[in-house]
């Protein structure tokens, strides 16, 4: 998915940008999801992946994991391990992937893979950390001005009521 | 690393390693290990159930099948693939853990794995929480209407969620853990595609993003859901099947 929503922010068709969080400074870091960076598409789906991060929330806002891309850690909610019953086991596996997250010092971890996004959620709150966990659509949407009342569960106060313009409203 | 020496038992006839080898390419280069254990030392899972992927290697070497065959480690690797990245040799630890997996009947395999791929089974949906298509059309409706009546903008953009639009260019999957738990988002990615312009659709039928078969490690549940999703985006003539996020 990640290459095609960076194909159409290139091609001008998702008009993304990233002026909300020019003053707001919120600081984003991102978890490779293992399914489509190193076992699928390799570094250069990660390259996209972070060029649509770096187009919505600014590029001085965007801070990496190390290590990252194909080198990343799994976040250890693959392969079934959510529904397999061993949860304390599954959070000691986390337990190095909320380390680095903390170690970005950042203030919402980007989630773009439905597993990541439970497990990292979870890993959030289990060690204390409370960083959002969010889907890269709820951040495209919201750059745009066009994210919903409804479609704000996984934003943290912060972000909760920031409603910019809808960038394709008077657009002539 | 563990510190629980292994005890060797003897000389078996037939090894589970020999028979995972004739399944790969290569044979997966199972022989290949050098022992410098970089897989283990990058390894989340290094530790849980006294295991880590060197010395689960080295026990199918010598041949532990019973000992493989009772670790409950299997199910707490991921195979995330991290240790044949950093692999020399480029061993494929992970597809020894899968078949691993096949190991435990059917029945012992984790439940909570087990009731998914059932559930996905039974349903034309091949939906892991058994959501059926009904039940999806008419929530995806329901949604979309709400959206629709409550901002005049995506009324004048034609805001939609199609269900087997035929000939659309990308046939979009969807986990079921939206239409079944939390269903206003997936309205984020119908507007990124109504504002690209893409030409999209959902099927009726095996529209799930989910394959719990698959880390089952039961081969041919999970090849009926691929064959089904694929013969569902064939008979719609999508050209591009789009896993989303």
């Amino acid at each position: 998915m990640y290459e095609y929503y960076a194909k159409w922010i290139r091609e001008g068709k998702l008009k993304v940008n990233s002026d909300w969080n020019k003053d707001l400074k919120i600081k984003f870091t991102v978890q490779d999801p293992c399914q489509i960076v190193r076992k699928s598409f390799g570094d250069p789906i990660a390259d996209d992946l972070r060029y649509v991060v770096k187009s919505v929330v600014g590029e001085e806002n965007f801070v990496d994991m190390t290590p990252n891309k194909s080198n990343n850690y799994c976040c250890g909610g693959g392969g079934g391990f959510l529904q397999s019953g061993f949860k304390e086991e599954r959070l000691a596996y986390g337990k190095i992937k909320d380390m680095q997250i903390k170690a970005t010092g950042a203030d919402y971890c980007i989630a773009g893979c439905h597993n990541c996004h439970a497990q990292i959620h979870e890993l959030s709150e289990h060690y204390g950390g409370h960083y959002p966990v969010v889907h890269l659509w709820t951040l495209i949407c919201l750059s745009m001005g066009v994210l919903g009342e409804n479609e704000r569960t996984y934003l943290g106060e912060d972000l909760a009521d920031i409603y910019p313009p809808n960038v394709y409203l008077n657009e002539d | 690393m563990t510190d629980e020496a292994i005890k060797i038992s003897g000389k078996k006839g037939s090894y589970f390693i020999d028979m995972v080898k004739t399944l790969l390419p290569e044979g997966g280069n199972l022989n290949l290990c050098l022992t410098c254990g970089a897989c283990s030392s990058g390894c989340p899972a290094t530790g849980l159930a006294g295991m880590d992927p060197r010395k689960f290697l080295r026990m199918a070497a010598l041949g532990m099948d019973d000992e493989i065959k009772a670790s409950k480690w299997p199910w707490m690797c991921t195979m995330c693939q991290r240790c044949i990245y950093v692999c020399p040799m480029k061993i494929d630890i992970p597809q020894l853990v899968f078949n691993a997996r096949t190991l435990t009947p059917r029945e012992d395999r984790p439940k909570g794995i087990r009731d998914s791929c059932d559930m996905a089974l039974k349903v034309d949906t091949c939906s892991a929480m058994g959501c059926s298509v009904e039940d999806f059309e008419f929530v995806v409706g329901d949604v979309l209407e709400e959206i629709r009546e409550a901002d005049p903008f995506w009324e004048e953009r034609d805001l939609q969620a199609p269900i087997d639009k035929e000939g659309a260019e990308f046939f979009v999957n969807q986990n079921s853990r939206e239409p079944m738990t939390e269903p206003e988002e997936m309205a984020p990615l119908w507007k990124i595609l109504n504002l690209a312009g893409v030409n999209w659709t959902y099927g009726s039928k095996a529209w799930t993003g989910e394959n719990y078969c698959l880390f089952m490690a039961d081969n041919e549940s999970w090849k009926k859901i691929v064959t089904m999703q694929t013969e569902q985006t064939e008979k719609l003539r999508c050209k591009t099947y789009l896993n989303t996020e």
